[in-house]
């Protein structure tokens, strides 16, 4: 599938070797099949709402951002529930399925907006839950030295499925005049096929190895079971320099937002922006894995922020449109790339294997709510002082961040 | 959840070739790949049905218009199912007026099916018509969907398409029907921001002159002039010279009104929120919405400002109208709420004075437009 998907010639000839684990290649199956799915939805989500059901954006806005603050404590459960017994595959399975049903709740809710509310709830809900069971599993059945790989073909796979949903969606509502039920169904079935696969495919916890389950341990209170992995110094820094750079980063909606600004290219294609990140995420996932396995993995990880901060610099210098454009567009590309998957190869080693998926739920949740502080922190500074202002001390905070997260990473890091 | 997906599995599984590794459900793994085959073709078959179905039920082409722009009519986007959903249609608009006014929420309570409505009309997403031109904001799909403004004469033929970008919100035409004025959400297509921001054009038929996007125009706020790069403006409505006009400005989180002047291509704030002004056929008054209430539920309510002595009165109607309303003549308003069952949406009327109740005129339909 990855193979006949992506094209990839560098990638294929490190997959060929066959070094990547069967159960990675089964949950990028999964995952590619299940991006195109939810993509599907994503892209017409808005256009359903406001043309077909006449809701005002405001309405949507609200019913879109509802769920994001859920999402956070929802991840931190899932984590938490498949580190207990082992029950990796079928907290993630709960949660695919979980997805996959609330396009169904979309078809039915009809104009609802209580229905529509509920849909989108049972897939936050979902997309969190799976997540880290996910990668907790992607970690637990690839060898330490070769995370790095692991996570980046997974990515890669990920990210295959996010670029041809949107194009799938958009051919669906070509071919039906704008029948979104077509997509909501189609989007449906292909859901369903995910978690299919992984049903039949990725091995369940028993298959990956002789760690012991936790279960019968002492009973201790669920906030410091949650929080146990901290307890780790090398797990905290990880985690302290995540959170250092996700307050850093200025978010992509905006980043695109700059670029329309700075451009005003024919606006038709500007959906389209994000499929060109994805492309050079999709392209150089592998490789920065397979760069952060061999001299260790905090050098793309703090590389690929790096590429972040070069983006910021020309959109604050760069005016050629051209330039502009490509560089943004390649070096978000990067970014992606060499921070994504690496930062879950960076914590997995960190990790006990009874702790992964608990312990990558909060290195998730801390990424994100610190990604959410500053892109509000970023949009406040827009308003108040102007978009150069702002980008300029992005700019500043993320150098900043850069050194900060530099110092605070182990230099060594740990293989077992 | 994982247990609708099992059956699949149990069906093909064969538990004699379990042995090799401990794998999945115990079935071997030609048994697991036949039963993803199997399930795939299923799925697939489901998809591609639905699909081809849906297709058919589309309108394959865009016939021209069954009717033209006559006096007497109103006309409007029905959302009514069969063949003129999303299709411009037109009633006789004889019961109108203040007297008419409760006659026709008589007959509109009793029933609202005995609408003679005449349906094939050009397809839009918002239409507004005066002056014997017509204005369709139409939405294309594709890859990635178009949207277009396009200009209809007195027949409702196409004389002009712009191609733009964003969701179709606001469409006027000013009495005359020179000045046309349109406005877009440009959300695109971006899942993650909360915000949004718009796009009004305008476009002057007799010149041919057409403003992409108006946020350029030089805006005294609270007599200074202004700079941010935050401002939007949305819902313009002319007035009958085709040189003034008001509009709503955001700005910081705030909106206004704004009086602007094509020909010195300036504008001012009058008052603050206050969002897409309508104004009245004898140029005296403005119907607006005003946000009488923060967050996202039932935000905004109908009210109507004098122009004269700058008061403003709210209107009967106690629901949250969401819609740039449109003048029936100089006594009621005409706007769209949405539909009783969830979809679509009705054209209801009220007494622009603050009298009376409202009253259901057009059911399944948006976009009214009385053509005078």
């Amino acid at each position: 599938m990855y193979l006949a998907t992506t094209g990839a010639a560098a990638a294929t000839a490190q997959v060929t070797r066959g070094r990547v684990a069967g159960p990675v290649l089964a949950l990028g199956t999964v995952s590619l099949v299940t991006d195109i799915s939810s993509e599907m939805v994503t892209a017409v989500l808005p256009l359903y709402f406001v043309l077909q059901l006449g809701l005002s954006p405001l309405q949507f806005g609200f019913l879109d951002g509802l769920y994001n603050g859920v999402t956070a404590l929802v991840r931190l459960a899932g984590g938490h529930a498949a580190d207990r017994g082992g029950r990796h595959k079928l907290v993630a399975g709960t949660g695919y399925a979980l997805s996959a049903l609330s396009r169904l709740g979309l078809l039915l809710a009809g104009g609802g907006t209580a229905g529509i509310s509920a849909a989108i709830a049972a897939d936050r809900i979902g997309k969190g839950v799976r997540t880290a069971p996910r990668d907790a599993l992607i970690s637990l059945s690839s060898p330490p030295d070769a995370l790095g790989r692991a996570f980046g073909v997974h990515r890669a796979m990920d990210t295959t499925g996010a670029l041809l949903g949107p194009l799938a969606a958009f051919a669906l509502l070509w071919a039906t005049a704008d029948a979104y039920d077509a997509v909501f169904v189609v989007s449906f079935c292909v859901g369903l096929l995910g978690v299919l696969l992984l049903v039949a495919f990725v091995p369940g916890r028993a298959a990956l190895g002789p760690v012991a389950a936790p279960a019968a341990g002492p009973r201790v209170p669920l906030r410091s079971r949650i929080a146990e992995p901290l307890r780790d110094a090398a797990f905290r820094r990880i985690m302290a320099a995540a959170a250092l750079l996700g307050a850093a980063t200025i978010g992509d909606s905006f980043v695109y937002l700059l670029l329309q600004k700075q451009l005003d290219f024919a606006v038709r294609w500007f959906p389209l922006l994000p499929l060109g990140t994805a492309a050079v995420y999709l392209l150089l996932a592998v490789p920065a894995g397979r760069l952060g396995d061999r001299i260790g993995r905090r050098v793309p990880f703090l590389f690929g922020h790096a590429a972040l901060l070069a983006a910021y610099l020309l959109l604050l210098t760069v005016g050629d449109g051209t330039v502009l454009l490509a560089g943004v567009l390649v070096l978000l590309g990067v970014f992606y790339a060499a921070t994504d998957g690496v930062l879950m190869a960076l914590a997995g080693p960190a990790l006990p294997a009874a702790r992964q998926a608990s312990g990558m739920a909060l290195l998730q949740t801390g990424q994100a709510l610190s990604r959410l502080l500053a892109a509000a922190g970023f949009g406040a500074a827009w308003t108040l002082w102007g978009s150069p202002a702002a980008l300029a001390i992005a700019v500043v905070v993320l150098a900043a961040a850069l050194a900060g997260a530099a110092a605070l990473l182990p230099r060594t890091e740990r293989r077992f | 959840m994982t247990d609708r997906a099992d059956p699949p599995e149990t069906e093909a599984g064969d538990v004699r070739d379990e042995a090799r590794k401990s794998r999945p459900g115990g079935f071997s793994m030609r048994a697991r790949i036949i039963a993803i085959a199997v399930a795939t073709a299923v799925l697939t078959t489901v998809a591609v049905v639905y699909t081809v179905t849906a297709a058919r039920r589309a309108d394959s082409a865009d016939p021209p218009s069954a009717f033209g722009l006559d006096r007497g009519q109103l006309y409007f986007r029905s959302t009514r199912d069969g063949d003129g959903a999303g299709r411009v249609a037109r009633l006789a608009a004889a019961a109108s007026g203040p007297s008419a006014h409760g006659a026709a929420a008589m007959s509109a309570a009793a029933a609202p099916a005995p609408d003679h409505r005449t349906t094939g009309g050009p397809s839009c997403e918002r239409f507004h018509a005066a002056g014997g031109t017509a204005l369709c904001l139409q939405r294309r799909p594709g890859i990635p969907p178009a949207s277009y403004a396009v200009v209809l004469d007195g027949r409702l033929r196409e004389k002009r398409r712009i191609a733009l970008t964003g969701i179709p919100n606001r469409a006027r035409v000013s009495a005359s029907g020179r000045m046309l004025s349109w406005t877009m959400f440009a959300t695109g297509d971006s899942y993650a921001t909360t915000s949004f921001s718009t796009r009004t054009s305008i476009l002057d038929t007799r010149t041919g002159y057409l403003i992409k996007n108006m946020e350029d125009i030089p805006l005294i706020l609270d007599g200074r002039r202004y700079h941010s790069p935050d401002v939007n403006y949305w819902g313009v409505t002319f007035a009958r010279d085709d040189n003034r006009f008001y509009a709503t400005v955001s700005t910081k989180g705030r909106t206004y009104l704004v009086e602007g002047d094509m020909r010195r291509w300036t504008a001012r704030t009058l008052r603050e929120n206050l969002e897409c002004p309508s104004l009245s056929p004898d140029n005296t008054r403005l119907a607006f919405k005003k946000r009488v209430r923060e967050g996202a539920r039932d935000p905004w309510r109908l009210y109507v400002l004098d122009l004269r002595t700058m008061r403003e009165h709210p209107l009967a109607e106690q629901r949250s109208v969401d819609d740039q309303a449109a003048w029936l003549d100089d006594h009621t308003l005409g706007y769209a709420l949405p539909g009783s069952g969830g979809e679509g949406s009705d054209i209801w009327t009220v007494p622009a004075d603050g009298t009376g109740s409202p009253a259901l005129r057009v059911a399944g339909a948006s976009s009214p437009a009385l053509v005078r």
